[in-house]
């Protein structure tokens, strides 16, 4: 097969990567359960929705549980989130599968996700990746082998007036140059990770 | 009647002061800037009233569509056995938009008070705001806002003494662009996968949980509190008749100063380019082409940014629309097939995968766009490219498979040449090597 073909065909063969549909759901056969001191916030969030609708609370629950169990969802977490919302399992795997922010495989203990969209790229998102992935010695999509960090490369993040820009964990920074990007990370590499957003 | 053109606003007749972040955005601030005066008035000034200014104030929605909010408002039934809701549609993922961000981040009073007024102007008791996954620390702003006014007594039962009841709920998202189409905006907040619904029923026949819901952009609802306090004359001085008010653009790319300004709508592009964001980098001379209003609506050339005016009739006339006032602007040295490329990988990326011309299409034209734009291919499967597009385009439920065509439909009319010349560079180069090769 000519390298051309090749990459044809691992293009088709992304494309067939619909939402969800490529998703393989992990079970590390551990059972989960929610830590005591997480009920009230849990009783919080179902509280908002009108009785009866708890479901609506299952983003929520699925990214309270992603955060306190290691940062991805196995198939236990999502049962606890099924049964905590007296919801069909498989719901909740849809639901975890369709959307970008919820890991279905482990994940590094941090995540940088790159914007690499529109206004990003014209002000050169791609050489601030590449610097990022120099820096960690992994391409986007990989975790580095210490499992501290993951690359993403992610659509537009809505920020695109501080373009190009990169989230890290819950914060954006934006106005980024490849030297910055690579000085952010080499914290986040260090367990430094900012606690802010930055402009 | 002659159109007052004004290219600036004075801070007086901005509606968003704060939107540089360069005061407080606590109620406090909110307050010092003139916020919640005169809320009680307008909470008991009958709904019907409140839409009928809304109507002659010709607000159309800020969130692409352009629909008139009046009309939409004056849609909700009466409440009957069922509650009504208001969802605030604060998904903001239209490559090139970061309007909300900044309200939620820097001004959500103003969020938080417009939605006061939309609930009882709806016959709502509840308001939901969907939230964007990502946006986690502007969530958390309004979070806050929407804590501190129920401090201040401006939220919850009977809010001053006026028998109107508002509860507002934030809810978060987890990533997914679909998301900002209003009724998979409904499906995701009941918890489902984020696909469309089929229309009808709309969303204020059976919206939420099946009962009547009125889904607005944030910016939008933020935008009605003024409009009814300084009046319908006020607000139509700005822009042209059917495209009234100040707008929130947001400029980024190949510009000096990529910002967010609020300007009277109808300012002319070049205007709007120069004057608020340092202009296009390299000067006018340098510009390629815009886009005007987000990734999906298809780009402006040069020669016609020169001229147009930013509103939502000047931008359909020539074949594009305002969508959500994101002006992307492009200089000679972006490589414009490439963007337009990833533009479509973005598309392919974010396909709910429901109906069967958009999931198999987007993937289709994304790799005719990424084939086509490394000159591997021929000059006849342009024509084929566009015929395709127009077969996605009108056939799915909602307008999303519309919104990732149309760029495509805008690279080949201004740019075939391109196409052109990189597919005659590839079949140059291939013939060389094949005479290298046999001699």
């Amino acid at each position: 097969m000519t390298a051309q073909e090749n990459t044809l065909l691992k293009q088709s063969d992304e494309n067939l990567a619909l939402r969800g549909a490529r998703v393989q759901i992990v079970d590390d056969e551990k059972t989960y359960t929610w830590p005591k001191k997480l009920d009230k916030d849990i009783k919080g969030i179902i509280a908002k929705y009108p009785s009866g609708r708890q479901a609506s609370a299952v983003i929520s629950l699925l990214k309270l549980a992603q955060k306190t169990f290691d940062g991805w969802l196995p198939v236990g977490a999502m049962n606890l989130v099924a049964d905590t919302l007296d919801m069909p399992p498989v719901r909740v795997y849809e639901v975890a599968s369709f959307y970008d922010m919820f890991f279905t495989q482990p994940v590094g203990k941090h995540v940088v996700r790159v914007c690499t969209n529109v206004s990003c790229m014209v002000r050169g998102c791609y050489k601030v990746l590449s610097e990022i992935e120099d820096e960690l010695g992994v391409k986007a999509g990989e975790t580095t082998s210490d499992g501290m960090v993951t690359v993403q490369e992610f659509e537009c993040l809505g920020s695109c007036c501080e373009a190009p820009m990169m989230m890290i964990d819950d914060h954006y920074h934006g106005n980024l140059t490849p030297d910055k990007a690579r000085d952010i990370v080499k914290r986040v590499k260090e367990g430094d990770v900012p606690t802010e957003a930055s402009k | 009647m002659s159109v007052k053109q004004l290219h600036t606003l004075s801070v007086e007749d901005k509606i968003f002061k704060n939107l540089d972040g360069s005061d407080d955005w606590h109620i406090k601030g909110y307050e010092k800037r003139g916020g919640y005066k005169g809320l009680d008035k307008i909470l008991k000034t009958a709904p019907k009233d409140i839409i009928e200014q809304l109507k002659a104030s010709a607000l159309r929605g800020r969130g692409g569509a352009g629909f008139p909010t009046g009309m939409k408002w004056s849609f909700m039934p009466p409440v009957e056995e069922k509650p009504n809701y208001l969802v605030v549609n604060a998904d903001e993922s239209e490559p090139g938009t970061c309007k909300d961000r900044d309200i939620l981040l820097y001004d959500p009073h103003t969020l938080v008070e417009g939605i006061i007024i939309g609930c009882h102007s709806l016959g709502a008791k509840t308001c939901y705001v969907y939230v964007r996954g990502e946006y986690i620390d502007e969530a958390d702003h309004l979070q806050k806002a929407i804590d501190e006014a129920y401090e201040a007594g401006f939220l919850g039962k009977n809010i001053l003494k006026t028998k109107v009841d508002v509860d507002i709920h934030v809810h978060t998202g987890a990533g997914a662009y679909i998301c900002g189409e209003e009724t998979a905006l409904l499906e995701s907040l009941e918890g489902k996968k984020g696909q469309p619904r089929m229309k009808p029923p709309f969303p204020a026949g059976a919206g939420l949980y099946g009962c009547p819901t009125t889904i607005n952009n944030v910016e939008t609802v933020a935008q009605v509190p003024p409009i009814l306090k300084k009046g319908v004359k006020w607000w139509t001085q700005f822009g042209r008749p059917n495209n009234h008010g100040t707008k929130i653009f947001s400029i980024s790319g190949a510009v000096n100063k990529p910002c967010n300004v609020e300007a009277p709508m109808s300012i002319p592009l070049k205007t709007l380019i120069e004057e608020h964001a340092g202009g296009v980098i390299g000067g006018w001379d340098n510009l390629l082409a815009v886009i005007p209003g987000g990734s999906s609506t298809p780009m402006l050339s040069a020669i016609q940014a020169d001229t147009i005016l930013m509103d939502f009739d000047a931008l359909r006339e020539v074949g594009t629309g305002l969508g959500t006032a994101a002006v992307i602007v492009m200089n000679k040295e972006t490589d414009i097939l490439a963007v337009m490329t990833r533009i479509s990988r973005f598309y392919k990326h974010e396909s709910c995968g429901q109906c069967t011309p958009c999931r198999e299409g987007v993937g289709w034209v994304w790799r005719m766009m990424e084939r086509l734009s490394h000159g591997d291919g021929e000059i006849e499967e342009l024509d084929q490219l566009f015929k395709v597009t127009k077969k996605v385009e009108g056939h799915t439920i909602c307008a999303f498979a519309d919104g990732a065509m149309w760029p495509v439909q805008g690279v080949l009319k201004h740019f075939r040449p391109l196409f052109e010349a990189e597919i005659n560079k590839a079949k140059k180069k291939s013939k060389q090597n094949n005479t290298a090769k046999s001699a």
